[in-house]
């Protein structure tokens, strides 16, 4: 059985992308059979995270609209043979996707028995996002510390559970999970940043997840490598756990206690 | 944390703020969430037409959407402000 998973926020630039390149990147290497689906039309971006944008030939569009088959359009991943992406297209055409051409596509691909289908959603609560969401089983909502992040994703939170397949049906609803991003423990022991609890008690979910914030991030989306292939950043084996906890293990969090500085970077600063 | 840090001024601790007021918005943006579109517009217009009156706060029109089985309830409350005798 196919799983749909969409990665959302309503904010911009929380780390939609930098997610779902991990995240199927994660399921991957637990030897599932993944593609990960870039919904952000007319901003392609998960081909760069994913370091494969010199390798883009067709795109989604492409697909929905019979240009190119799906075989030709999915990306297979340098690194994992069970691994595709499937880029998002340049084109300026807000109405490029449909809700039929969506379908379509995602029908596909439980035809050739993917275990798992990533959605990267584009920011906003417009027809991209909409059609990123309105399919899927899961949905991880990547938040930030940060007010308006947490205000928008509550938003979101109301969207999946009303205007969705699962919703407008009547079946089972989404299983939401809840991301915390960019997290940094020594500005929330500060009292500058809103804690894990903070962020729990107001939305009224619980976390999948915690990320630190790290500069790995950075390095590895520069570099086109998910973040969760490094194994020397907080960041990458948190992702790791996370991926885990979706797969239905029990993991602890990690990484939420402050970093203590050495003496001598006290004194000096540093 | 260098030297001469304690020379700078440090933040005020702000996630309190933070959190209280994305108590309120997130709680009173649910409420209205489901309903039709207009009920920030009514809100705010009822607000002008009040306020012609009574010297009433932002946050003193409250509106509540309730569904019940079969109808819906909008319910409405004002509230004014303290010991001043309305005009």
């Amino acid at each position: 059985m196919t799983e749909i998973i969409v990665v959302t926020s309503g904010k911009g630039g929380v780390g939609k992308t930098t997610t779902s390149a991990s995240l199927a990147t994660g399921l991957a290497m637990a030897g599932k059979k993944v593609a990960v689906i870039d919904f952000d039309v007319g901003l392609r971006n998960l081909d760069l995270i994913m370091g494969c944008e010199r390798r883009v030939v067709y795109d989604f569009v492409n697909v929905v609209h019979g240009e190119a088959t799906l075989k030709q359009a999915l990306i297979k991943d340098k690194r994992h043979e069970n691994l595709f992406v499937l880029a998002a297209s340049q084109t300026r055409d807000k109405d490029a996707l449909t809700q039929e051409g969506v379908e379509k596509v995602l029908d596909e691909l439980v035809k050739e028995n993917f275990d798992f289908v990533v959605c990267d959603s584009p920011a906003g609560i417009e027809k991209g996002a909409h059609l990123a969401m309105y399919f899927a089983d899961h949905a991880v909502v990547v938040v930030n510390p940060e007010v308006s992040s947490v205000r928008d994703s509550d938003r979101i939170l109301g969207l999946l559970s009303s205007k969705t397949r699962r919703a407008e049906k009547g079946e089972s609803p989404i299983k939401q999970h809840l991301l915390l991003t960019r997290y940094n423990p020594n500005r929330v022991e500060a009292g500058e940043m809103l804690s894990v609890k903070d962020v729990e008690e107001i939305l009224g979910i619980s976390v999948v997840g915690v990320i630190p914030e790290s500069e790995n991030v950075l390095a590895a989306s520069n570099a086109g490598v998910p973040v969760i292939l490094d194994d020397n950043s907080n960041a990458g084996a948190a992702y790791k756990d996370t991926v885990a906890r979706i797969l239905g293990e029990e993991r602890p969090l990690r990484f939420l206690e402050p970093v203590k500085k050495g003496f001598l970077k006290r004194v000096f600063g540093g | 944390m260098g030297i001469l840090d304690f020379l700078k001024r440090k933040p005020e601790p702000s996630a309190g703020v933070a959190k209280e007021r994305l108590r309120i918005i997130v709680a009173q943006e649910r409420s209205t969430r489901g309903g039709p579109d207009y009920l920030p517009l009514l809100r705010n217009e009822l607000l002008e037409v009040i306020r012609k009156y009574v010297n009433v706060d932002v946050e003193a029109v409250n509106i509540n959407l309730e569904r019940d089985s079969g109808h819906e309830i909008l319910e409405l409350s004002v509230a004014l402000p303290d010991g001043k005798p309305v005009l």
